[in-house]
């Protein structure tokens, strides 16, 4: 087995899609056979055991566990649709200060023994919540919607990765980044209201780890809490499909960035 | 051995400066007298070095003024910033000629050291080449700043803010390959979006400073 490696999954900006491509490559890199815990950081608005569909199997939380109120095998959730898939879920009734560089360091070295891959998923801002889902990352996948102002935010949490992580702080090889640009329209890129990939590239200048269109497909797994890859008849659930295999070091071309063509006879009669 | 009757040592002391800017004794004596009357006993035998800078008169009555303070009993050991003629007139008194650290011919100047930093500067981090140059291989993102005592060269996109001459230094300018700052200032004088708007057309470019407004050339990087 490899040595464990910690992903962030962060962005600034709120409402980008952290929770949801958490969740959804949490679920891939398990689908793939990789044992992997997802990590709720967001104390107080947590949304990851929603998304998963396990919020009511929460017994004990992530702040339980700093403060010693309960052990990790009490407090991980087992996924029950995929096999090597685990839930770490937040504490709704505390606030982000809960979380100490100490607490969360334990925890996560702790994690680093059972699994390969211990997704954190971050709250927004640029507070306690998510400094501590950043700090301790080997890996950082950028969540970032194709707008002006959530680029900007990025370019900011890249900034704080670089100075901020505890790989920085300690002079090691720096943190792993990666661009996920979450709710593309190749309709609404043509006619001007988004940025491009390519411009999104340019500014952030950092990997492109995949592009997950928008779709209605996202809305409704969050509401029936299964994580989109797992529809693999989606669009949605193919990219973060892609993302993953990408992520593993795979060589897959991006799909879902130019406007669909309409088929010879579908531009003869209509569709 | 005999202990020899003199030693020369090098110390430095602490001396007060008054500086002179009217050539009025009359009008010295009293505002002097409203200084000495707040705090009589601190000026007691204190000695003064006198700054002439703002005196022009070569015919300026430097002895009245010795006297003047002589007999406010206040010492003056010697005269500071003075042109050439009173600078005669001191040495006649028997005054020294004092060099102040910034007048000194052999002032030590500090290196002049670059700072290169070679990757993307973020929104919210902030660069700052002190006494020197400051050399970006990258971008300076939206809300990044880089500052220089001396010049900024950018190999990358410059999105965010740059100020060069930030001690003062008008000579310095600002190098970018490709110019879409928030703000350029150079010595203090300051560009913002829109100005740098009027040049649309240059991509590449230096910003100087011309007189006292800034100016920018294309350039082919």
């Amino acid at each position: 087995m490899h040595m464990a490696q910690i992903i962030v999954v962060t962005s600034g900006k709120g409402g980008v899609g952290k929770t949801t491509s958490s969740a959804a490559i949490a679920t891939g890199l398990a689908l793939k056979g990789h044992k992997t815990v997802v990590v709720d950081f967001d104390i107080g608005l947590r949304n990851l055991d929603l998304i998963m569909g396990c919020e009511r199997r929460v017994v004990y939380d992530f702040v339980n566990v700093i403060n010693g109120e309960a052990n990790l095998n009490q407090t991980l959730i087992k996924d029950k649709r995929t096999s090597n898939l685990y839930i770490l879920p937040a504490s709704q009734t505390r606030d982000k200060d809960a979380l100490t560089k100490e607490g969360v360091g334990r925890v996560l070295d702790e994690l680093r023994k059972e699994f390969e891959y211990i997704i954190c998923d971050s709250p927004a801002g640029i507070e306690t919540g998510a400094m501590m889902a950043l700090y301790f990352a080997d890996i950082a996948i950028v969540t970032t919607n194709p707008e002006v102002s959530s680029v900007r935010d990025s370019d900011r949490i890249l900034g704080m990765l670089q100075s901020k992580s505890k790989r920085a702080e300690d002079g090691l090889e720096p943190v792993k980044e990666f661009l996920l640009l979450t709710r593309y329209s190749p309709t609404r890129v043509a006619t001007g209201e988004m940025l491009s990939v390519a411009d999104v590239e340019e500014i952030l200048a950092i990997p492109l780890l995949g592009v997950i269109p928008e779709s209605q497909a996202v809305l409704k797994a969050s509401n029936s809490g299964i994580p989109v890859i797992v529809d693999q008849e989606s669009d949605a659930g193919q990219a973060y499909s892609d993302s993953v295999a990408r992520l593993l070091g795979e060589d897959v071309a991006m799909r879902f960035v130019t406007e669909e063509k309409k088929g010879f006879l579908k531009r003869i009669f209509g569709s | 051995m005999q202990k020899p009757s003199l030693e020369l040592k090098g110390s430095s002391f602490t001396l007060s400066v008054l500086h002179i800017n009217h050539a009025d004794l009359n009008k010295v004596a009293a505002e002097l007298d409203n200084k000495l009357a707040i705090a009589p006993q601190f000026f007691i035998g204190a000695p003064l070095v006198v700054n002439l800078s703002s005196i022009q008169d070569a015919n300026y009555p430097l002895a009245g003024l010795k006297d003047l303070l002589l007999s406010r009993n206040l010492v003056i050991v010697g005269i500071t910033g003075a042109p050439s003629a009173i600078a005669n007139q001191a040495q006649s008194l028997g005054l020294a000629i004092i060099k102040s650290g910034k007048q000194s011919a052999n002032q030590p100047q500090l290196p002049r050291t670059t700072k290169i930093v070679k990757q993307n500067i973020r929104s919210g981090q902030q660069i700052y080449a002190q006494n020197g140059d400051l050399i970006i291989v990258g971008a300076v993102g939206n809300g990044a700043e880089v500052i220089a005592d001396g010049s900024i060269h950018i190999y990358g996109s410059l999105r965010g803010k740059a100020m060069a001459g930030a001690n003062g230094d008008r000579n310095a300018v600002i190098i970018a390959q490709t110019l879409d700052a928030e703000l350029v200032s150079i010595a203090g004088q300051y560009w913002l979006t829109e100005n740098l708007q009027a040049h649309a057309t240059i991509k590449s470019g230096c910003i100087r400073l011309e007189g006292d407004s800034l100016t920018l050339d294309a350039l082919s990087l």
